[in-house]
């Protein structure tokens, strides 16, 4: 068991460094000079040449990415051009405020994705199966940031209920939970975050369960004369392990999938920064956020294993 | 046994090389060990150490249990595992040595039975487009690898024209083996290796494809290596049998000899543990004790000697000789056939 | 949708039993008959296509949403024959007015152009960006992972794990990622979606080809003395395409989803061209005059991605059976 978290864990660093040169690349791969990239607007010579110097852009390219990797695992994420701000404070922010969304859509997602699927899977065939089925294939085919824009139309348009963009009236310094006037603001972008999570979840998770009734080892517990919610909560212990791959792999949906939605509710987290960073042809913060993002989402993935093999003792032997 | 090297002087292949006293294929103390994932420095013994030789025209029989090693054996006679060590000789040429036959050569002349009748066949192809495919691969152009399809499922008894278009699917279990032996046969080798081909099978079917197999041994004049855990199967097929425990011989001896006065304590121990059809004669205790040994660490000495009843000191000190002198000796790797070994009852046991 | 609508049946008329559909070894058709070798009856047989054609043939639900998808293709490609209007026509007067307004069925745009129109036309860059991506991803990532399964080893780990690198990026933000760098564009676009798409192809690929190479025939092939390409060729792409294109079609929507999310974001395709995704994000200021216009792209994107998800899960049933 232990050798397993251990190469599990061991597994994960070459991931993370393959991962770094992806994002390190990425200055490359846009258009023009890598310098240019990271240089605001109105340089003078002497800032270009210093900047040169400092990012080592006369070096190499392997030279390079050693010198950013060094300057990245010190937190130097660099500087960024619209705004002048350090990158990592910006990213920081921003992730605390889309994890505040993750921390409210995550739940909602899991539960409500795996009850529904649990459902549907124990009365296969049956109309609740169909309609469940139907409302994840549906839940998968839907743009989020459109479903964004028609709970906004339906909600803040029409009826007015909910408003429409923002993190809080008083902007994100003063924002108190546990008050309606702030967590109105959250509703409707959890809802629409938490949409194509629950389709998938559904899926999966009716698909497991419905497998697992039928092997025979279900069939043995019935013989055994067990009630149907015995069998059923063993069915669903078994079910838990497929499963929750699955919901590693949304949570890293949650962090990518977020752009769109923060977009559209303007919601000052990690996606919305990626956003403006594209619009403003932001390099450095363009990098600095998908290297956070992208490492999050190795580290979620790295637990989410481990927790798979607590789980699902097959998996153990590594 | 005479009848079978009377066949073998009948049948006059032009391949022949090295005339009918040349055995057909020698293995010489093969061995392969495989690599245990994790434990580093420890190996599965599969095959440690296996010599036998097959005349020309007679079946060899290879009984033993799960895991001692006789699928590996089948399949590095046929060189789709390399061997780590030990030599092949077939018909007088060294298999993938300088100057002997090469392992290509090898496959126009050897082929394989496999024992899994459904994953042995391509589930996309039709049947009769599998057993095509040896021929077209050796160079026979598409139309005349079709017809020798057509003519080997004939030969396996299976209508060509009803049997052909179908997908494996659509066959029986015993449809599917003869389908397979109809694959082997079609590239016209001159031995068959047959890795537990009726042990899939249902007991009515089994007797048919074994019928089928001996038939078509005579009318090609094949030469057979017989590989099953059912020791009445092997029986009733082979000319000479060898036991194989823990990826060593340990007794080798015509059919009926062996059947009838098994020298080894796990031969013996395997016969007896057969059950038998007479309510009146139950087993009272299993006449194998304990379980299988692990492969990756066997015993020292005599490898059987921690299930056999008859185990003494000598036993774990030394690893006996399998002595056999002449195609027909019946001989047992075991102390107490030699003599000489010290065992308590060596003296007693003569030579059958 | 798992909706079945009828039972998968052999070439002798009879249901396949439940073990056959699985693969397990069932109760052999001949079993009760006298174990003759001409014990089948004479009926035509039917190839492995050919029974996906009959259960395709017999699954109505499939065959209704494969009509819609050849509806929406055929008003893309046809749209300059379709559409009412010129969608780059703009209006000054005509702007954001709602359903049925002087003749726009559908409403205009912020522009005053007809939203009919430009639905239409914007359907052409929707199936573009939807089929293309995955069509190259499909062949490369098919061909790497055939290659890695079939060779194994240190070349199938080293493919493996330089998937596994991509694999540790949320698609979306691998997508954003690319096409943001490269400067947005319909072509970076379809450059990075395709990016995206490889790394999942070529592990199903790479699986089933493993999955293959494991089973008897292969050995018996090598037996015969066949190459690996010939192997390869003869035994193991017709096993491998089955599940490769299964999920190369579920792949479609999942492309044009992202593909709207890359225009909406402004790194698509780039005005006036008519693009849903882009056309959402340049409504979106003004759902608080015409709202439901403003929806529509959306509706657009939904109905196509709903039907090509569910012709894909029809094609899965379909094409899945074991055999």
């Amino acid at each position: 068991m232990r050798t397993y978290i251990l190469r599990r864990i061991l597994y994960a660093i070459p991931i993370a460094l393959g991962v770094s040169i992806v994002c390190f690349s990425l200055v490359y791969i846009a258009p023009g000079d890598p310098l240019e990239t990271v240089l605001p607007p109105d340089a003078t010579a002497a800032t270009i040449a210093q900047i040169k110097h400092i990012y080592g852009f006369d070096k190499p390219i392997p030279v390079q990415y050693v010198i950013w990797l060094g300057r990245v695992l010190a937190g130097n994420f660099g500087i960024s051009i619209a705004d002048g701000r350090p990158v990592i404070l910006e990213v920081g922010q921003a992730l605390k405020n889309t994890g505040l969304l993750a921390l409210f859509a995550v739940p909602l997602a899991f539960t409500l994705g795996y009850a529904m699927g649990a459902v549907a899977g124990c009365f296969p065939g049956g109309w609740l199966d169909r309609t469940v089925t139907g409302a994840a294939v549906a839940g998968v085919s839907v743009p989020n940031y459109w479903l964004g824009i028609v709970l906004v139309i339906l909600f803040s348009v029409q009826y007015m209920w909910l408003p429409a963009t923002g993190m809080g009236p008083d902007g994100v310094s003063q924002l108190h939970l546990l008050q309606w006037r702030d967590l109105q603001y959250f509703v409707l972008p959890v809802i629409t975050l938490a949409m194509i999570p629950i389709g998938i979840i559904a899926r999966s998770t009716r698909a497991a369960v419905a497998e697992i009734r039928n092997q025979d080892f279900v069939q043995t517990l019935r013989a055994k004369g067990l009630s149907e919610w015995a069998v059923a909560r063993h069915v669903l212990k078994n079910a838990l392990p497929p499963v929750m791959a699955v919901m590693g792999l949304q949570f890293g949906y949650l962090l990518g999938g977020s752009i769109l939605v923060e977009t559209v509710f303007s919601w000052p987290g990690s996606g919305f920064l990626l956003s403006k960073a594209i619009i403003n042809r932001d390099v450095p913060v363009l990098q600095g956020t998908i290297l956070a993002l992208s490492m999050i989402f190795v580290a979620t993935n790295l637990i989410v294993d481990l927790l798979q093999s607590l789980v699902d003792p097959r998996l153990r032997r590594g | 046994m005479s009848a079978a090297l009377d066949l073998a002087a009948r049948v006059t292949d032009p391949r022949d090389r090295g005339g009918p006293r040349q055995p057909l294929l020698i293995a010489r103390d093969l061995r392969k060990h495989f690599a245990v994932k994790g434990a580093k420095g420890k190996v599965v013994r599969a095959v440690d150490g296996i010599s036998f030789a097959v005349r020309k025209g007679e079946t060899l029989g290879v009984v033993g249990e799960s895991g001692c090693g006789k699928s590996t054996l089948a399949r590095l006679l046929l060189h789709l595992i390399v061997p780590d060590a030990g030599e092949l000789v077939f018909d007088g040429e060294a298999v993938g040595a300088p100057g002997g036959i090469s392992v290509g050569a090898l496959r126009r002349q050897a082929q394989m039975v496999f024992q899994d009748s459904y994953s042995s066949l391509n589930p996309r192809m039709p049947v009769r487009d599998s057993v095509a495919f040896g021929p077209y691969v050796q160079g026979t152009k598409r139309p005349e690898a079709r017809d020798i399809a057509r003519r080997m499922l004939g030969q396996v008894g299976l209508d060509a024209d009803l049997f052909g278009p179908r997908y494996p699917h659509e066959l029986s279990g015993g449809q599917k083996q003869r389908v397979n032996i109809a694959r082997a046969l079609a590239t016209g080798p001159r031995m068959v290796v047959l890795d537990e081909p009726v042990s899939a099978l249902d007991k009515s079917v089994e007797a048919q494809v074994l019928n089928l197999l001996l038939d078509l041994k005579q009318r090609f004049g094949l030469t057979y290596l017989f590989i099953s855990h059912d020791l009445g199967v092997v029986r009733f097929v082979s000319d000479r049998v060898l036991v194989v425990y823990l990826g060593r011989v340990v007794e080798v001896g015509p059919s009926e000899a062996l059947f009838h006065e098994p020298k080894h304590p796990y031969t013996r121990a395997l016969l007896a543990s057969r059950p038998s059809m007479d309510p009146a004669r139950r087993i009272e205790e299993a006449p194998i004790a304990g379980d299988p040994p692990n492969p990756i660490d066997p015993p020292s000495g005599c490898r059987f000697r921690t299930r056999c009843p008859f185990a003494e000191a000598v036993c774990a000190a030394r690893e006996p000789a399998l002595a056999a002198d002449g195609w027909d000796a019946h001989a047992a790797a075991c102390h107490m056939q030699d003599a000489g070994s010290g065992h308590s009852r060596a003296a007693s046991a003569g030579s059958a | 949708m798992t909706v079945m609508a009828s039972q998968p049946v052999m070439a002798s008329g009879q249901p396949m039993a439940a073990e056959q559909v699985m693969g397990l070894p069932g109760p052999e058709p001949d079993a009760a008959a006298a174990p003759d070798a001409h014990a089948l009856p004479a009926i035509t047989v039917r190839s492995y296509w050919q029974s996906v054609g009959y259960r395709l043939r017999h699954d109505p639900a499939t065959l209704c949403f494969a009509a819609i998808v050849l509806l929406i293709v055929l008003a893309a490609v046809f749209a300059p024959l379709v559409a009412p209007d010129n969608p780059f026509q703009e209006s000054i007067i005509g702007r954001l007015k709602p359903f049925g307004w002087r003749g726009h069925l559908l409403g205009t745009d912020e522009l005053g152009r007809d939203m009919l129109s430009r639905l239409l036309f914007g359907g052409r860059v929707a199936l573009l960006m939807g089929v293309v991506p995955v069509l190259i991803a499909s062949v490369v990532g098919g061909t790497l992972g055939v290659i890695g399964g079939f060779a194994g080893g240190m070349i199938n780990t080293a493919t493996m794990r330089t998937m596994d690198v991509f694999y540790a990026f949320p698609s979306v933000l691998l997508a954003v990622a690319i096409a943001g760098a490269m400067g947005g564009g319909i072509a970076n676009g379809m450059i990075a979606l395709t990016l995206v798409f490889i790394p999942p192809i070529c592990r199903v690929a790479e699986t089933a080809t493993t999955q293959v190479r494991g089973l008897d025939f292969i050995e018996a092939a090598r037996a015969s003395g066949a190459r690996p390409l010939t192997i390869i060729r003869h035994h193991v792409l017709g096993n491998v395409l089955g599940p490769v294109f299964i999920y190369a079609s579920s792949l479609v929507s999942v492309s044009m989803l992202l593909a709207s999310g890359l225009s909406f974001l402004g790194l698509g395709v780039r005005p006036p061209t008519p693009d849903w995704g882009l056309m959402l994000s340049t409504l979106r200021q003004s759902i608080w005059v015409v709202p439901w216009v403003c929806a529509l792209p959306g509706v657009a994107i939904f109905i196509t991605s709903f039907c090509f998800n569910l012709v894909s899960d029809g094609l899965r049933a379909a094409m899945d059976v074991r055999m």
